[in-house]
């Protein structure tokens, strides 16, 4: 197997599973976003609160979200590892005046990758802190037995709803977001140039892809705490 | 023009530091390196030392003249090296920074020169085709087709000349090596030895301390050919194929 470590050690390898994690932690928030958009049903919690509790019960899913942790510890320490090392490449002197530019993508989002990743990284933690924790482990969630239904379930919702009382955490989640938003439109495109994926005829097409994602993910996850702020539930239900 | 220069000193009484200098009856005409000599007279007939920079072909084609003009390698003429460019690109009063390239693999030598033996070495690694000595073969003797010469070409422009590392945020020399790698894996006589060529510059690429890619691009918007990032790609490709496509354990 010592061709296949010199493979995932060299700097082409070690882009390769920066652009595989990546991608993968994309498919990941597309579903993360469809699921916490039922918060912005106007049911008191009920559709969301189920979903929840299957989420955090159904033995498939629990497995997958191991393969999640994995990929975002993985992504996030090999991301800082391979920025501390690229900052070393420079030789430890900037230069005086420095312009930067770039075709083809963004030179802002494209060299603060990194720092884009500080802000995910750190609201993944807070966020996980207050939502994912407290469904887990935390016994302060109220428990509810909806009509209908043998099970009691965790009351998340009410939970979500205090939290988006809050301005500060909307405004730093909406941060985070923009934050994602700039880590998305460079990374969705250079995580195929990273596979060698470029081509005349479908680069241009990815590259309109990555910007749609950059902007529809984000914006559809940040409406979530500003319209919870303001109190408006513009969906229904589908359940009952 | 007049202008007011700040030139990175680096050697003997000077540890690592800009010194200002004037500059006066500089003509629109005259090239970059020019001006660079008219000062550097002005500092001999002062008893100063001249400022070091390399230099040798002066007409775009050596790669030699690099330094750091104004925040932008070889200045902020698109394609241009600093040899091709010229004064009129700056206005009268404009003050104009002017460092050496700065890279760990690219230690400065004195001022301006730094030493880019990394690229030669990245070079001996892999960016030859072997050919037996004897007869010279029919030129035709291998059809290729125009637009597949005409893609080696563009890479095989590359000079060399190390304004990607200057450029790169990560100090990667991704373009200079992908543009060998590709240019010879694109050709019938380099495709024989691709896989171990894409193996062993990348090795050397690594070992000489550059930095990983992150596709920010700032290489190909700098490099005075205009090497496409569209090589770096083949490179990724060329190299995994090296690894997962070849039999042999490399
Ligand atoms: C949901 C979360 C995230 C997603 C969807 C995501 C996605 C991506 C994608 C697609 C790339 C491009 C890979 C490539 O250029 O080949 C990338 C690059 C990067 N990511 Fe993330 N990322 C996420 C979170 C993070 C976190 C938490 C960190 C670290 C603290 C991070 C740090 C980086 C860095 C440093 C790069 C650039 C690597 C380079 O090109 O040198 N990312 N990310
Ligand atoms: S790729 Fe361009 S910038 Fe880099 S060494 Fe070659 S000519 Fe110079
Ligand atoms: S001196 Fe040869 S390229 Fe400038």
């Amino acid at each position: 197997m010592r061709w296949l470590t010199n493979f995932l050690f060299s700097s082409i390898g070690q882009k390769v599973v920066m652009s595989l994690t990546g991608l993968f932690l994309i498919s990941f928030l597309v579903a993360h976003l469809s699921g916490n958009l039922q918060l912005l049903i106007d049911d008191g919690g009920q559709q969301f609160n189920q979903y929840a509790k299957f989420m955090t019960s159904n033995p498939l899913i629990k497995f997958i979200s191991f393969g999640l942790y994995a990929g975002i510890l993985l992504h996030a320490m090999q991301g800082l590892y391979i920025w501390i090392n690229n900052k070393a490449a420079r030789g430890g002197k900037g230069y005086a005046k420095k312009v930067t530019r770039a075709v083809g993508t963004n030179a802002t989002a494209a060299s603060n990758m990194a720092w884009w990743g500080i802000l995910i990284l750190i609201f993944l933690i807070i966020h996980m802190g207050d939502f994912w924790f407290a469904m887990k482990f935390g016994g302060s969630l109220e428990m509810l037995t909806y009509e209908g239904y043998d099970e009691p379930v965790k009351d998340l919702f009410t939970k979500v709803e205090a939290t988006f009382n809050n301005p500060i955490f909307v405004i730093f989640y909406v941060l985070a977001m923009l934050g994602l938003a700039a880590h998305l439109l460079h990374g969705f495109q250079s995580a195929f140039q990273s596979l060698g994926l470029n081509h005349p005829k479908y680069t241009p097409l990815i590259k309109g892809i990555g910007t749609f994602i950059a902007v529809v993910i984000p914006l559809l996850f940040a409406i979530i705490p500003i319209f919870m702020y303001f109190g408006i539930y513009p969906l229904s239900s589908f359940l009952h | 023009m007049r202008l007011t220069l700040k030139v990175w000193r680096e050697g003997g009484k000077y540890v690592g530091q800009f010194v200002d200098y004037k500059v006066d009856n500089i003509s629109t005409d005259m090239s970059f390196l020019e001006m660079l000599d008219v000062l550097n007279e002005q500092l001999i007939q002062e008893k100063e030392t001249p400022i070091a920079f390399e230099h040798d072909c002066r007409e775009g084609i050596c790669g030699t003249c690099s330094m750091v003009i104004n925040g932008q390698p070889h200045g902020p003429m698109k394609s241009t090296t600093t040899c091709q460019l010229h004064m009129r690109s700056f206005n009268d009063g404009d003050v104009i920074y002017i460092e050496p390239f700065r890279a760990k693999a690219f230690p400065v030598i004195r001022d301006l020169v730094v030493n880019r033996d990394s690229f030669d070495r990245i070079i001996q690694a892999g960016g030859y085709v072997s050919v037996n000595t004897g007869q010279a073969q029919d030129a035709n003797a291998i059809p290729i087709e125009k637009d597949t010469s005409s893609q080696a070409f563009d890479a095989a422009t590359c000079i060399g000349c190390g304004a990607c590392v200057a450029a790169c945020p990560n100090a990667s020399a991704m373009l200079f090596t992908s543009a060998k790698v590709s240019h010879l894996a694109t050709m019938p006589q380099g495709k024989v030895e691709a896989r171990k060529r894409a193996q062993s510059m990348v090795k050397q690429m690594d070992a000489e301390g550059f930095g990983k890619c992150s596709n920010v691009t700032a290489c190909e918007a700098e490099c005075p050919k205009g090497i496409s990032v569209t090589n770096i790609a083949k490179l990724n490709r060329e190299y995994m194929g090296s690894v997962f496509g070849s039999d042999k354990v490399m």
